[in-house]
């Protein structure tokens, strides 16, 4: 009834094409981004900011920069987790040899390393093609992971063999180490996250992303056309691997605060992300989004269902977790390969003909 | 001789039996490959399941014990008998052949027509779901696989060894028998390929779905047949691999190798994956022999999927892939 385009009128070009056509999810995103910004903060403890929120925020940026990659230009990469941990490493050795500068420019620049490496592993990418190609970046993940774990110098020879996040300030706040604050680490997460996101909407919907859907959808034939392969392909390794690291620097700095490459960034990482993008929706920025929060929420529902409620070992929870995630990919292909983004879509379709579809 | 070119020829000889282990893993990705052209990511995990139904069989244990006491609150693990190693064995492969038939009525049947990459990430999707499931049914300690397969150094090639070089090689009898039943489960593949009128028809599927289709040929028969031989590959897999290290879910993160092997033989050959799988076992041990104590070893992690990597920006199609045609 209210969700109509009717008296919305579009009078120049630029408002034909904004991201958000109709009154009511402009309205929404903006109260959306209010309540994130200027009501959450003032709430969140501990449990909710470690369990839900900060995860949530990181693998969506994650997740986004795969989905530009896998979703947008089509190139399908099990090596997720070895570019986090590309972040992460990066942005552990820029925080203890220059203290001084802000933790925001480390994570940046943490990111731009990561694209740089991401952009090596990418060039096969224009001789291999589809699973070839997946399975080519397993070669970055045990790769990386494999230096990370035996090269001291990356974690600055600690005997542990783990790195930990010095503590770092934004603004006078402390955002990283063991005394941060909840809210800070959210806030953190929340900036970064909107950023890679208003990035990522209008890299995909200018000409850029329009590239990188053309060599998707066939790449002999835009090439034909006139895109260039390379150009389009290693700027999708770039940006993606970008975000990926990010993703990956903010995981070990704001929430993990210490990390081991082969645990926090093996290819159970690659697969979950990848799992973020298949049942959030290729080739959607919402849907990013949406696999995400799922794919962090459904474990902790599980958790606090089986073993708080019911009391059940938590090995069983773990075992069911891989059971329906494993399964509910397999649905999601077979009954909407588009994921609950499509799902929304269609949901938004059916609330603009309501209550009177004909 | 010099003491490192003794060593070196060792690394080497064990590098090939490794190979023929990952060769076996590989055997089963190519016949669903050629057979279907799908990619199936989840034939490590099938290895897994099968060597742990067949331990499971064999020691009697109850499957689901551990759920079935989390809800009832019974305490019960084993049925208390033993079962013969060849019916456990026939046991597990008719599992198998129920597994086949599962995925291709409930998964494949539904994604017929899909993209390719559709059904690749439909089996990471198993993979997934077959990591959980796995020791849901049949438990999550390690399990100890024993078929009564020879263990242990061979003597005949230390004394050998020692009497032509001065130097006795150590070479694992379990890693003979497995490149003999490599050699005859190819020969039988082969023969059955070649000779029956299954055989044939799985070669008529796997040259061109439709024309296969259009003379008679059942597609989904064929699908679960292949999805069959691939278990039974991997059962094979699963008792050599499990009579070596045990039997573990992160054994399917070793048979992931067989990725590499594949690629570098080519996706639908055969002979292919035999020969990549052992170049695969010799230059990981002999790198790591080599370079890997200059480097700070366990290169063995990433070593063969470099070597694909950069064999693959060659040679695309893999040693003996076929040419890769790209039309608009």
């Amino acid at each position: 009834m209210f969700y109509r385009e009717a008296g919305d009128f579009k009078t120049s070009y630029r408002d034909d094409n904004q991201t958000f056509p109709i009154r009511l999810d402009r309205a929404g995103y903006w109260i959306a981004l209010f309540v994130a910004f200027c009501v959450i903060p003032f709430f969140v403890n501990d449990y909710w900011v470690n369990s839900i929120f900060a995860p949530f925020f990181i693998y969506a940026i994650a997740a986004l920069g795969l989905n530009i990659l896998t979703g947008y230009a089509g190139q399908v990469s099990l090596g997720t987790g070895g570019f986090m941990a590309v972040g992460a490493y990066a942005c552990y050795k820029l925080m203890v040899a220059f203290p001084e500068i802000n933790i925001v420019f480390h994570v940046l620049i943490a990111g731009g390393i990561t694209a740089a490496v991401g952009v090596a592993f990418g060039l096969p990418s224009l001789r291999i093609k589809g699973f070839y190609l997946a399975v080519a970046t397993l070669a970055a993940q045990f790769f990386l992971v494999w230096l990370f774990n035996k090269v001291a110098w990356f974690y600055n020879y600690s005997a542990s063999g783990q790195i930990n996040a010095p503590e770092r300030t934004v603004f006078g706040v402390i955002v990283t180490g063991p005394n941060t604050e909840a809210w800070a680490k959210y806030m953190i997460c929340l900036v970064f996250l909107v950023g890679v996101a208003w990035v990522a909407r209008n890299l995909t919907r200018g000409m850029t992303g329009r590239k990188w859907m053309g060599i998707r959808d066939m790449d002999i034939a835009a090439e034909i056309i006139g895109v260039n392969p390379l150009m389009a392909k290693m700027s999708a390794f770039a940006v993606s691997s970008f975000f990926v690291g990010i993703a990956g620097a903010l995981f070990f700095a704001v929430y993990l605060g210490a990390a081991e490459a082969g645990e926090s960034f093996g290819i159970t990482k690659s697969f979950l992300v990848l799992f973020m993008v298949i049942i959030g929706g290729l080739g959607s920025i919402f849907g990013s989004f949406a696999g995400a929060a799922f794919m962090v929420l459904m474990p902790v529902v599980l958790k606090n269902l089986l073993v708080g409620t019911m009391g059940w070992p938590t090995e069983i929870a773990a075992e069911l977790e891989f059971i329906i995630v494993g399964g509910l990919i397999v649905i999601f292909l077979i009954l909407e390969p588009h994921g609950l983004a499509q799902l929304w879509r269609l949901t938004k379709e059916k609330l603009r003909l309501w209550p009177f579809p004909h | 001789m010099p003491e490192q070119l003794l060593f070196a020829m060792e690394v080497t000889l064990n590098g090939l039996m490794a190979g023929v282990l990952y060769a076996l893993v590989a055997l089963g990705f190519v016949l669903i490959f050629k057979a279907s052209g799908i990619f199936n990511f989840a034939q490590g995990m099938l290895v897994v399941f099968a060597a742990m139904t067949l331990v499971g069989v064999q020691t009697g244990q109850i499957p689901f014990a551990h759920l079935i006491n989390t809800i009832f609150g019974t305490k019960i693990h084993h049925f208390g008998w033993t079962v013969p190693t060849i019916l456990a064995i026939i046991v597990a492969g008719a599992a198998m052949v129920f597994v086949a038939w599962v995925i291709e009525k409930y998964i494949l049947q539904h994604l017929i027509g899909q993209p390719d990459i559709i059904l690749f990430m439909a089996t990471i999707g198993m993979w997934y779901f077959m990591h959980g499931f796995a020791p849901l049914m049949w438990g999550s300690e390690v399990m100890k696989l024993d078929v009564g397969l020879a263990q242990g150094i061979n003597e005949t090639i230390d004394t050998t060894t020692y009497g032509w070089f001065g130097y006795g090689f150590f070479i694992d009898n379990l890693d003979i028998v497995a490149a003999i039943v490599a050699a005859l489960l190819v020969t039988a593949l082969v023969l059955f390929s070649q000779y029956t009128k299954q055989g044939r028809a799985l070669r008529a599927v796997a040259d061109d779905h439709s024309a296969a289709l259009s003379v008679g040929i059942s597609l989904r028969f064929i699908w679960v047949l292949v999805w069959s031989i691939a278990g039974f590959v991997a059962l094979v897999a699963g008792i050599m691999w499990g009579s070596k290290s045990g039997v573990q879910i992160s054994l399917a993160e070793v048979a992931l190798k067989a990725l590499p092997v594949l690629m570098l033989g080519g996706f639908t050959s055969i002979p292919g994956a035999i020969i990549g799988g052992l170049i695969i076992g010799v230059g990981e041990q002999l790198f790591e022999f080599a370079i890997g104590p200059l480097v700070g070893g366990a290169t063995q992690a990433w070593f063969a999927y470099v070597l694909a990597l950069v064999f693959l920006i060659f040679r695309p199609q893999g040693l003996f892939g076929e040419k890769i045609i790209e039309r608009v």
